[in-house]
């Protein structure tokens, strides 16, 4: 029998958060765990004694165990992020991880990151000013990171007398909050960090209290919540060593499979059944979630990457669009109609918030407007993505309820997510399959469909350029259309500004016009500055390989500003616009443009016939395949 | 059977299904992944996770050791028969230029050394292999501003690591998205502490370099460490003199810069038991980090692991 398979008998591991705000005594009481769990050798411990007098000369003997976990206020003073530092301990029973997150201002981000891969949090309070807005912030986003249990720690008691009466109040009110916030397990018990009282031992002071100690409650606490048991597994990598073998290897994130279990690889749905369940210590006749194992089917059939592997006659639901909580954490505003890439399990695709329901004040909970979400905000929203994946919603599985989105600039991670359920409307709509298709209609006009999108600044000369060049193309017998930014912003876009998020969507909707267009069978030219890289790049994607041509027409602000054909240069100085690009508002230049035009010192007619002949050679009328479509 | 499962205890089982989900993450989304091998007890765990993570194939990428030329030939012997079960290719790097300089931790100082010979060393094989991914054995355990890193650490086109711009971490699902030239470091022993790696070469008979076990062995003291002398390249100061104590090493590095400490501990139970008694951190051994010009977060971001 290997290693895996192994009885998992005892406590097993368990993770948990710390929080609390400045001075409530955190660091002490982690520090004062670590002691009592006897963590602390003999070397840090005479550390810590040198340090203790050091700092507090008058304190005596007594040991500032908050030295012990500090360790940050030098890196907070070389400008290093803080955030989330991970701790390590054990006693006789069980092993512990503690994510502590000392950060203020980057409070929910760290508290959120530490929270995710925890069950249990501890809530420090100081007795004296008893539950303030933060204890109501960090329950908030434990439990909106679905930690269902928390250890209310009261501290600081001796500074109230140890008074049985403070710590009732304190704890009564507690549990009301927390039962607002769907916290189904919470434990109190009053505390004195530095002393230790009730951290390890139980305390004299404190005799009026006759419930386990901190460490006893860590010991005893569930580290694995009845969640919904359904067998699933993510994809991570398809292990073929040779012919004879093909296995799918992942972590089971939920229920057990066991050999022979029918089973359906989602979000299709070919079945097969368990043929074997392999690990490097041998087969296992089943497995549990938390194992990472490699599972082989007994038929052959096209899994990879990304896909779920599920009970089949309890499949995961499957969707494209989804009512999620996300937690911001760019130093770019969330962006509506961005596309992001959205990481799941091993899936990764391309997503769009579609809107923000409201945002949450996390201090509050209170349900605010929102038209955009910033550094830290939390809100409610709708998400979309370009592919249905199987998921669960985050209350029964994290692992396929929780996901991050990426930043296709930067890579930056820039939020985490849950999702809470599947809009139905998704389901419903399909793709009708149309039997004319774009290479038809572009046939029967003697063309290739084609979108020449023409991106630049304000007075640039898109419009002048792209007005000739469709003049050209029209006389050569081409079927055309001219799409100009400012033109559309009459019609469809009427509803649009020009905040960030209203560019987004502006150019979003007329990709989509143009991808329409080429559909028809058009060559579709569009003028729109269309300032931003990311919102480019989405266009570009609607579009199929050597369908889409950015013209980039690359004239310098200086000039653009001299030239201010429709004075809107001159009022965007004098502050009566705003939001103008590149006054008050970014141009991101394009860094691989089909073409770059640079347009200082030469005629837009010459430009636009040179532009022209290019096209023709290089994408309009390719020909060896003119000759197949005619 | 020769395992001991009666006294493995769970949390065991956790941590290497965690570290095996990072080992298929990485093979999953890197064109061009490589584990770092230091030959050390956490390369020794490292490497039979990487085994089983893709068992039955045999690891899909190599290993590298930056030779700096110090290491115990206790070590390098050791290497040689890891590169001969033939599983898995290791590659072998060591910095020429400082070789040509003639750079040594008894001349030049830990610093130097350790700059020259391993970070630069580390970056000139990174750049020759173009690898995208390098798996190394760090723990968060080891040291207080370790216990922040990324399981998934992110560097620029220079290999360095801006500690501004950290990705935060949330599950298990690991943002891999990098540009061309850009890198990450991957730590799948992160949430392993130094009693989980002993307990589980213990559990697994993972095979270790045995300078980890006590022996009689010929040391001098020297600024308050005692020093191996491995080879003749070791030359006494005027009143130091060898001896021979029973000593063993809780890390394993380059020998000038490796203090040994006085232990009977000569079995894996004996170590196991030792350090559940001892008071005394892991790290105390590395000269390196006594010497303090070099902070463990400025060697990080100079590219040091
Ligand atoms: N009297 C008393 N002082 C405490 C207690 N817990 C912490 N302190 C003190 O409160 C201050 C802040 O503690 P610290 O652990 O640094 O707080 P943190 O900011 O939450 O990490 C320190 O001066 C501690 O010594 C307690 O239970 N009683």
């Amino acid at each position: 029998m290997g290693a895996a398979n192994a009885n998992r008998t005892g406590q097993g591991l368990l993770r948990f958060i710390t929080c609390g705000s400045v001075d409530d005594g955190k660091s002490t009481l982690l520090g004062r765990l670590l002691y009592d769990a006897g963590m602390v050798p003999e070397d840090q411990l005479a550390a810590l004694r040198r340090d203790s007098q050091r700092l507090h000369a008058d304190a005596g003997d007594a040991l500032d165990f908050a030295l012990l976990t500090d360790g940050l206020d030098a890196e907070r003073e070389q400008g290093i992020t803080i955030d989330v530092a991970y701790r390590y301990f054990h006693t006789a029973r069980r092993h512990f991880i503690v994510a502590d997150c000392p950060g203020h201002e980057q409070y929910t981000r760290n508290m959120a990151t530490g929270a995710s891969n925890a069950e249990l949090a501890v809530v420090l309070v100081d007795a004296r000013k008893g539950l303030l807005p933060q204890t109501r912030r960090h329950s908030y986003i434990c439990s909106l990171l679905g930690i269902r249990q928390v250890v209310l720690a009261v501290n600081k008691m001796d500074l109230v007398g140890c008074d049985e009466r403070v710590y009732r109040e304190i704890a009564d009110a507690y549990r009301t909050l927390a039962r607002t916030l769907g916290i189904a397990k919470v434990d109190c018990l009053p505390v004195i960090a530095p002393g230790g009282d009730n951290v390890g031992t139980r305390s004299a002071r404190l005799s009026w209290y006759q419930g386990p100690t901190l460490l006893e409650l860590l010991e005893a606490a569930d580290a694995t919540p009845a969640r919904a048991a359904d067998f699933r597994m993510p994809v991570q990598w398809v292990n073929r060593p040779d012919q004879g073998f093909r296995g799918y290897a992942g972590t089971i994130c939920g229920g057990r499979v066991a050999k022979g279990d029918e089973v359906v690889v989602q979000p299709g749905v070919q079945r097969a059944c368990i043929e074997r369940i392999v690990t490097a210590d041998g087969d296992l006749q089943d497995a549990g979630e938390g194992q990472a194992v490699t599972l082989c089917l007994d038929r052959e059939l096209d899994a990879s990457r990304g896909d779920v592997i599920a009970d089949a006659l309890r499949p995961a639901p499957v969707a494209d669009q989804f009512a999620c909580h996300v937690v911001w954490l760019g130093d770019n505003a969330l962006l509506p109609n961005r596309t992001y890439w959205l990481k799941i399990g091993a899936r990764t695709v391309n997503a769009r918030v579609m809107s923000i329901k409201h945002k949450v004040d996390v201090n509050t909970q209170a349900k605010l407007a929102a038209r955009h979400l910033e550094l830290n905000e939390v809100g409610s929203c709708t998400i979309g993505l370009d592919e249905a994946i199987a998921f669960e919603p985050y209350a029964t599985n994290r692992t396929l309820g929780g996901f991050i989105l990426i930043d296709r600039q930067s890579n930056a991670t820039v939020a985490c997510g849950m999702l809470d359920f599947a809009l139905t409307r998704s389901a419903n709509v399909h793709w009708q399959h149309v039997d004319v298709d774009k290479s038809v209609r572009g046939a029967g006009m003697g063309q290739r469909p084609l979108c020449l999108w023409f991106t630049g600044l304000s007075g640039a000369g898109k419009s002048t350029i792209a007005n000739l060049v469709e003049k050209r193309l029209h006389t050569l017998g081409h079927h055309t259309y001219l799409l100009d930014g400012d033109n559309v912003r009459h019609g469809i876009n009427k509803d649009l500004g020009f905040t960030p998020e209203d560019r987004v969507e502006n150019i979003r909707r007329i990709g989509e016009v143009a991808h329409l267009m080429v559909d028809a069978g058009l060559i579709v030219l569009v003028s729109a500055i269309s300032p931003y890289r990311s919102e480019r790049r989405s266009v570009r994607e609607l579009f199929d390989e050597g369908e889409f041509v950015e013209v980039f027409v690359d004239t310098p602000l200086a000039e653009c500003e001299q030239r201010d054909p429709k004075g809107l240069y001159r009022k965007a100085r004098a502050g009566e616009i705003r939001n103008f690009t590149g006054i008050d508002a970014p141009y991101e230049a394009p860094e691989a443009p089909e073409v770059h035009l640079h347009t200082a010192g030469d005629r837009a007619e010459r430009l636009a016939e040179q532009l022209t002949e290019q096209l023709l050679e290089r994408f309009v009328a390719p020909a060896d395949d003119g000759d197949s479509v005619a | 059977m020769s395992k001991d499962i009666a006294q493995a205890p769970s949390h065991l089982d956790e941590l290497e299904a965690e570290s095996i989900h990072i080992f298929r993450e990485v093979a999953a989304s890197f064109r061009r992944p490589v584990m770092l091998y230091s030959i050390g007890k956490d390369s020794s765990v490292l490497l039979h996770l990487l085994r089983k993570a893709f068992h039955p194939a045999k690891p899909p990428f190599p290993l590298l050791h930056v030779d700096t030329t110090w290491k115990f030939r206790e070590m390098i012997a050791f290497r040689d028969r890891v590169a001969a079960d033939g599983d898995v290719e290791v590659l072998v790097h060591i910095n020429q230029d400082g070789v040509r300089q003639g750079i040594s931790p008894l001349t030049h100082g830990a610093t130097v050394h350790t700059d020259i010979m391993k970070t630069q060393g580390l970056k000139q094989a990174l750049d020759k292999y173009q690898f995208d991914a390098a798996i190394g054995g760090a723990r968060r355990d080891e040291e207080k501003s370790r216990a922040k890193e990324r399981v998934f650490s992110f560097r620029n086109a220079q290999h360095r690591w801006d500690p501004k711009h950290q990705r935060p971490e949330f599950w298990h699902t690991y943002n891999t998205q990098i540009r061309k030239g850009e890198s990450v470091r991957v730590f799948p022993l992160s949430n392993w502490t130094e009693m989980d790696v002993w307990q589980y070469i213990r559990r697994e008979a993972i095979p270790v370099v045995p300078l980890y076990f006590a022996k009689p062995r010929p040391v001098v003291a020297r600024d308050g460490a005692l020093i191996m002398v491995d080879d003749e390249r070791f030359t006494l100061r005027e009143g130091e003199q060898v001896e021979t104590r029973m000593v063993r090493f809780r890390t394993l590095g380059c020998y000038p810069l490796t203090g040994a400490v006085e232990s009977g501990a000569a079995t894996l139970d004996e170590i196991i038991q030792e350090m559940a008694d001892s008071r005394s951190s892991e790290r105390q051994g590395r000269v390196i980090d006594h010497d303090p010009t070099a902070s463990m977060e400025r060697k990080k971001q100079e590219g040091y692991f």
